[in-house]
């Protein structure tokens, strides 16, 4: 009996998951085995529509006899570059009417001509003429004979499920795309991004945990930049940052701080002497690492407060009878208490920010210095329109990716229970 | 010790108190006023005399008197000292002061001697500071935002600090951008076509995510610790490696420019947040209410329409919040799959409109104000469901 019923559970229980699944499946991981085949094959953007043959009909009159009309089809292969074979054609008109003169390749039947065109090469094109006239000397109504349209089929290879592989794109990724700067810009943008995102996230939760006014609206204005939509943000800091006419450059030398408008988002290079030591500061790369800050500082802030709270008052008050400064409490309570979901955090943010496209895009498109490896899957993809060598930069993503995780998972998955 | 207190205290109050008075100077220099000069060292100095004047006095007057009157001076020194500015600006000047002083009320000279007195100096005016900079850091670009939006390409051109709005134009001469890109750009239509994707991302993701939360919640069966765990990775994998593939797929498909085709992809990829955030809470509705309903006969189907959907009201709808707020901002599918301005989205054709050299910023930033406006609105209305689905979801963007 109750074997049945926990049948019925695990029934059940499919029919409920089963829809998301397969939904989650199809759009989320078969893309990701999808990226391994496709990294292989030389294939190119304007490649990947299957070949169809196109028919465009044009009706004409022919003279003053209405009960004649000629039609020209406008025949083509819409594939510049793959053969499609043996090509099939078809048309039906009323009743009465038949055609005069027929191609060889064609025969009428039953008030259908239908056609064997055999194979039509790459660009193929051809005008395909039939004068049809009405049996009975009636006026043929053009509109009908418009309305109805040709049927075309034919075979063509989808160039995508093809088996002729190649290793040319991973060779292209390692040494024809400056592959290790790259890297290192996507490291950069991805660990400063992360670094200083969760240091204002510790300092806006400092400020926030404490006995202030108004701290709920702070909170709330704190989540600003992080619920609004990036291209709005994105392009509010395009404008604030624009070297001729932007905001903050205006204000900087209408103050008399800077004699010359900075090009923060267009300049690769900024030379900057601290100390006497002279050293060159990747000044685009810099700008989006602050946007990236700003933008994600208050997810950090979120989490890192809700563990604030989460501290029982009494140890600070012990500490108080102790006469700890303000800073040991911070050291010696505080941060202990938040390690924990800091290193989850540091994953978490350090994957996202490895992953980020949009705002760099947004920026910069990926120009003076910003192309990491999610802008590189873009500008190879559609930019170039090489989608295999956009495919082989998903690819590494990914491999990289899931070396990330399982370091997260051996270092830090266990303790991801005690939070 | 008492000395290095009081320098301490001194120079920290002035600074902070620089500082506000910079970001007011910066702020009416906005409104087209013209000053060239911060003044930051004669402000720090008689800032010092202040915060000194102060503790000085302690509790001879009446805390209150001593306040406006502090203020009332440092207020006139600061007119002379700077250049020459309108009334309205030395009115802010007082109320900053006079909301400066009163914050320093806690501090005498028999305070400064306390423990740790400096510590505490530092943290309490770090927060003070924090505060401030928090809050002009994030709302300065979303002041300059709605601000631009209702200037003129020419007006900007001519000088790019004044965003000051003229008043004496008519309405529609200052609403004029929002006319333009309604009538000109097709923004209604954007905003419907992004309105519909939302919504519809949020119907159909319900609709998948509840049965599934309320199976890996309650049923036992095979797989659902391996589903439980593989949620959390999937919302790990980026789209940027998603879209080569799903670009050529759909392309072949014809789904491409088409609304249902975002919304599958937007379904898809807020499915493992939905189900997670509302598995954790299904887990939390006591078992034996679902026992009696069994026990009147229900089926499963029955058990989660009449009983936990309307016991997870609260958590259905932060959830649908959330996945609302992600499909209205979602940029970089709707960038890959539409090409057509007849199926753009919102950011879409904001981010087309940028495309074009020659369009005025202030339709630009008219177009931010539109896309950006529902989501704050939103998000500041519900926040409490929203921030408490943050933190429990740990979040996809």
């Amino acid at each position: 009996m109750s074997d049945s019923l926990s049948k019925l559970e695990k029934r059940t229980a499919y029919t409920l998951v089963l829809p998301a699944v397969l939904l989650v499946f199809a759009i989320v991981l078969f893309p990701i085995f999808a990226n391994v085949w496709i990294s292989f094959k030389d294939i190119e953007l304007k490649d990947i529509r299957i070949p169809e043959p196109r028919a465009k009909k044009i009706v004409k009159s022919i003279s003053e006899n209405q009960s004649e009309l000629k039609i020209i089809y406008k025949l083509r292969n819409s594939s510049l570059i793959q053969e499609i074979r043996n090509v099939q054609f078809q048309d039906k008109f009323p009743t009465n009417v038949s055609p005069l003169n027929l191609d060889s390749r064609c025969n009428f039947q039953s008030k259908k001509v239908v056609c064997n065109f055999g194979n039509w090469q790459a660009k193929y094109r051809e005008n395909f003429e039939i004068t049809i006239q009405n049996n009975n000397g009636e006026v043929i109504d053009k509109k009908i004979i418009k309305s109805q349209k040709p049927i075309l089929s034919g075979k063509a290879d989808n160039p995508l499920l093809t088996t002729n592989f190649t290793l040319e794109n991973f060779k292209k990724v390692f040494y024809e795309n400056n592959f290790v700067e790259l890297l290192l810009t996507t490291f950069y943008f991805t660990f400063f991004g992360t670094i200083g995102a969760i240091i204002f996230g510790i300092l806006a939760a400092q400020l926030v945990n404490q006995n202030i006014q108004g701290r709920t609206y702070m909170r709330g204005i704190l989540l600003f930049p992080y619920v609004g939509p990036v291209v709005a943000l994105a392009y509010t800091w395009t404008l604030l940052l624009d070297p001729n006419s932007g905001t903050l450059n205006a204000l900087l030398v209408n103050f008399n701080i800077i004699e010359q408008p900075i090009n923060l988002l267009g300049q690769k290079y900024i030379t900057m002497s601290i100390l006497g030591f002279e050293f060159k500061l990747r000044l685009a790369l810099t700008t989006v690492i602050f946007f990236e800050i700003w933008r994600y500082f208050p997810l950090a802030f979120l989490f890192i407060l809700a563990r604030l709270q989460a501290i029982p008052q009494s140890l600070y008050e012990a500490a108080e009878v102790d006469g700890a400064s303000p800073i040991q409490k911070f050291i010696y309570i505080t941060l202990p208490q938040i390690t924990a979901i800091i290193s989850i955090l540091f994953m978490i943010r350090f994957i996202w920010n490895f992953n980020k496209f949009e705002d760099i895009f947004l920026l910069t498109g990926g120009a003076s210095g910003t192309r990491t490896l999610p802008i590189n899957v873009y500008q190879q993809g559609f930019a170039v329109s090489d989608i295999g060598m956009g495919s082989a930069v998903s690819i590494v993503i990914v491999m990289l990716l899931l070396s990330f995780m399982v370091i997260y998972f051996r270092l830090i998955g266990k303790r991801a229970n005690e939070v | 010790m008492k000395f290095k207190s009081l320098a301490i205290f001194l120079i920290i109050s002035s600074f902070f108190l620089t500082c506000i008075l910079s970001i007011w100077k910066i702020m009416a220099t906005l409104q087209g006023l013209s000053f060239t000069n911060l003044n930051v060292t004669p402000v720090f100095l008689i800032g010092i005399l202040l915060s000194l004047a102060f503790v000085l006095i302690g509790n001879k007057i009446n805390s209150l008197i001593k306040t406006f009157l502090l203020s009332f001076i440092f207020s006139i020194l600061y007119f002379y000292l700077n250049e020459a500015s309108p009334y309205w600006y030395i009115l802010g000047v007082f109320l900053i002061t006079f909301f400066f002083t009163s914050k320093l009320k806690k501090y005498s000279m028999q305070s400064l001697k306390e423990d740790f007195i400096s510590e505490k100096i530092i943290f309490d005016f770090i927060t003070l500071f924090g505060i401030v900079f928090f809050a002009f850091v994030i709302l300065f670009p979303f002041y300059i935002m709605l601000v631009t939006s209702f200037k003129t390409q020419i007006a900007l051109l001519v000088n790019p600090l004044d965003f000051s709005l003229d008043f004496t134009k008519s309405l529609t001469e200052l609403f004029k951008s929002y006319f333009v890109i309604f009538e000109t750009y097709n923004f209604g239509r954007y905003i419907l076509i992004s309105s519909a994707v939302s919504i519809g991302t949020v119907i159909v993701t319900l609709l998948f995510a509840i049965p599934a939360a309320y199976a890996v919640a309650r049923l036992n069966f095979f797989g659902k610790n391996f589903l439980s765990t593989s949620i959390l990775i999937i919302y790990m994998f980026p789209a940027i490696v998603l879209v080569i593939p799903l670009y050529t797929v759909f392309s072949q498909f014809g789904l491409r420019n088409s609304i249902f085709g975002l919304l599958i992809v937007y379904t898809a990829t807020t499915l493992p947040v939905a189900i997670y955030m509302l598995q954790g809470y299904f887990k939390s509705i006591p078992k034996e209410i679902e026992d009696a309903g069994i026990m009147d006969g229900q089926n499963w189907f029955g058990i989660i329409l009449r009983i936990i959907i309307p016991l997870s009201l609260p958590a259905i709808a932060s959830v649908a919040l959330y996945v609302f707020m992600i499909a209205w901002n979602e940029f970089l599918f709707s960038l890959m799959f539409l090409d057509s301005p007849k199926s753009f989205t919102l950011s879409r054709a904001i981010q087309y409109l940028s495309g074009d050299a020659e369009t005025p910023r202030q339709y630009l930033m008219a177009g931010s104000v539109i896309v950006t406006l529902p989501v704050l609105f939103i998000f500041i209305y519900f926040e409490k469901y929203l921030v408490s689905g943050l933190t429990a979801g740990s979040v996809k963007e």
